[in-house]
């Protein structure tokens, strides 16, 4: 029965069930960057096939770019060439192209919202797998492989077997310092990194009510983290507010026939999941991780966990190991070496906010290397008007340009072997950040609260002394 | 891209009983700049494989001589992360054409039954006798039969089913990837785009 938000847009959108098989899947936006999308082209190129609906493809350059001196030519001839050939086949198949210094530049999931391509409604994939991110607006959105990338461009189309449903409900009201990023690493960290693996979720109850679309983009994006291939939030007034007038978004006539049907999304009360969770808002602290995957993590007041006896006490001592810390050891008071504020999941104007109210008035920890990069050059922008940007300058801190950065280290910005790293981003496997790099995931507040201590600290403390 | 058929495969099999295998682990990021498909086997986990002076590190399996094959086997939760179909190009470049594990991460196993390379879905009992089975004798031979979607120890004849969705199985055993079943919809396809209100 077709009664759950994520039937109701799924089901709009198949072209044809197979028997036994995938479901052929409409796509109607997809999302291209420089890293899994040559092989796609050139796959097209040896079969001799066009793009199907170029309108449909919108490219950046974002993972593989430097988040400084973008206007001078990049160094690494790799990442270059790769810059290059997206840059050549969106232009060979007439796909808008917001390269390096464009207005328009940004990380992907970030410029999708704010240029009003990301939809209620819309089925949105990319070779990303943050692409969870759009489903903060009600659509269906998930990442893909490249081959699938090729699949969108010659065909609009993919085939998914339909995933199985699952509602995470919150209820009450958040406490003071908690922000979207910790419901996240919450839910995570009660589901583990493989609990949502085969569904697709569906946030629910009056902590999502009450989020921002910046906040529901943060959930939405961690939603692979929990092993999901994506998760969505009914769209709203905070929604339709958001997305009216962007320059992709639809206009006078088509905006009221869309507002028609985006007003008939969302699950009906008796709707059907096959898996149905409940959490209350007060129990959520502020969190941060302690191990190799984005399930390691608590409140950030408790000590380390035992090994315990099962068959996952190896797994476990490993992951401890590379982060070289103990068992029982307390995360507070920790120090720490580099901060980055930044990526698809905190690299929002929010974000920015958050991090500015901490270290106004404060100076960066001599101890720490601060890396804060917005998600895009409209970020960029809002943090230079709402006067984020003295703020930031005062306390020590310096703006870089827009892109993944150290989110997966692709580009210059490495941690370096051993040095530990409190991140806004989502990943914090070995290496992610650069070899031997040991990541720290946290919230924005989190994130500021050690810029500004050189250590692991409890944002709230900082909070009170400013508020009292 | 069409790939080499898959039916019946017996071969030793490398171990790797480790959890939440995650796909930086299988191919870090700073190794997906490559604009063409080739050459990927050679980082498949680069830095388990090898130190920062790119001398190999001799305690990782990879780097031990008496395990091989074209058989990968994982702990449970095995491709977590990262959509990079890298990282099954690189298992796929490796060598290995089937990794077995108790679990696997959803896009993962996507992309490998994209490029040819058949994940097994095995029991975390029957994965426990399989890792203890390859510590016992490195030599143990494993039969991989697609079409009775079998898993067998050879010598022991221990055996499990693995479960695969029909028309997946369909495109393996006939090598087919998916754009051709797509182009021939373009019709379909077309008149649906028609509808779409955006």
């Amino acid at each position: 029965m077709s009664n759950t938000l994520f039937d109701k847009v799924w089901d709009a959108h198949v072209v044809k069930k197979i028997e036994n098989g995938p479901d052929v899947l409409f796509i109607d936006r997809h999302l291209v960057h420089e890293v899994t999308s040559p092989v796609a082209f050139l796959g097209l190129k040896n079969r001799a096939i066009p793009v199907l609906y170029p309108e449909r493809t919108f490219a950046t350059a974002d993972h593989n770019t430097p988040t400084l001196n973008q206007h001078l030519p990049v160094k690494d001839p790799l990442s270059a060439n790769q810059l290059a050939a997206l840059e050549k086949n969106a232009n060979e198949h007439g796909i808008s192209y917001w390269g390096l210094g464009h207005e328009k530049n940004g990380i992907v999931h970030v410029i999708g919202p704010e240029n009003g391509i990301t939809l209620p409604g819309a089925t949105i994939v990319c070779g990303d797998s943050h692409t969870s991110t759009h489903g903060a607006f009600g659509a269906i959105a998930f990442g893909i492989g490249t081959s699938e990338v090729e699949m969108v461009l010659s065909s609009q189309c993919i085939m998914q077997p339909k995933p199985r449903s699952m509602r995470i409900n919150i209820n009450g009201e958040l406490s003071f310092g908690v922000t979207p990023k910790d419901v996240a690493l919450y839910i995570i960290s009660k589901l583990t990194t493989s609990g949502a693996t085969g569904y697709f979720v569906e946030y629910a109850g009056e902590v999502f009510k009450n989020m921002s679309m910046e906040g529901r983009m943060t959930v939405c994006n961690l939603s692979i983290e929990m092993g999901a291939r994506g998760g969505m939030i009914a769209p709203d007034q905070t929604t339709f507010d958001y997305i009216k007038g962007r320059e992709f978004t639809p206009k006078g006539e088509a905006w009221n026939k869309a507002m028609a049907y985006w007003e008939t999304l969302y699950s009906e009360e008796n709707a059907q999941f096959d898996k149905e969770l409940t959490f209350e808002a007060a129990d959520i602290e502020p969190m941060i991780t302690y191990g190799t995957n984005p399930g390691m993590g608590f409140g950030i007041s408790n000590s380390i966990p035992g090994a315990g006896e099962g068959s996952s006490a190896k797994t476990y001592k490993k992951s401890l190991a590379y982060m070289d810390f103990n068992e029982g050891d307390e995360m507070l008071g920790k120090p720490i070496d580099f901060v980055f504020l930044g990526s698809c999941t905190n690299g929002r104007i929010e974000d920015f906010r958050a991090f500015a109210s901490i270290v106004k008035g404060r100076k960066k920890a001599d101890n720490v290397t601060a890396w804060l990069v917005p998600g895009s050059h409209k970020v960029e922008e809002a943090i230079k008007t709402e006067g984020i940007l003295d703020v930031l300058h005062d306390a020590g801190f310096n703006l870089r340009e827009p892109g993944c950065s150290a989110c997966l280290a692709m580009n210059d910005d490495k941690v370096p072997e051993g040095k530990y790293a409190v991140s806004t981003s989502n990943r914090n496997f070995e290496g992610r950040q650069g070899p031997g790099a040991r990541t720290l995931l946290a919230s924005p507040l989190v994130a500021a609260a050690a810029a500004v201590t050189g250590k692991v600290t409890d944002p709230r403390e900082l909070m009170q002394l400013q508020e009292a | 891209m069409a790939y080499d058929k898959f039916n019946i495969l017996t071969s030793t099999a490398v171990p790797l009983p480790i959890e939440n295998i995650d796909t930086d682990q299988i191919i870090p990021a700073r190794f997906l700049k490559a604009t063409e498909r080739k050459g990927f086997g050679d980082n498949l986990f680069r830095d388990w494989r090898y130190n920062a002076d790119n001398t190999p590190k001799e305690h990782f399996v990879l780097n031990n001589p008496i395990y091989r094959g074209k058989i990968l086997v994982g702990g449970k939760n095995f491709g977590s992360g990262s959509s990079r179909e890298h990282a099954a190009w690189a298992v796929y470049d490796y060598g290995f054409r089937c990794v077995v594990s108790s679990f696997f991460a959803d896009i993962f196993r996507n992309n490998c039954l994209n490029i040819g390379v058949l994940p097994v879905q095995v029991g975390p009992e029957f994965l426990d006798t399989i890792f203890k089975a390859i510590e016992a004798n490195a030599e143990t031979e494993f039969k991989v039969n697609l079409p009775e979607q079998t898993f067998t120890i050879v010598s022991t004849g221990e055996m499990e089913t693995f479960g695969i969705n029909e028309y997946k199985k369909g495109n393996m055993l006939n090598g087919f990837d998916d754009i051709d079943y797509l182009l021939n919809l373009k019709d379909n396809i077309k008149a649906f785009a028609g509808e779409r209100p955006f």
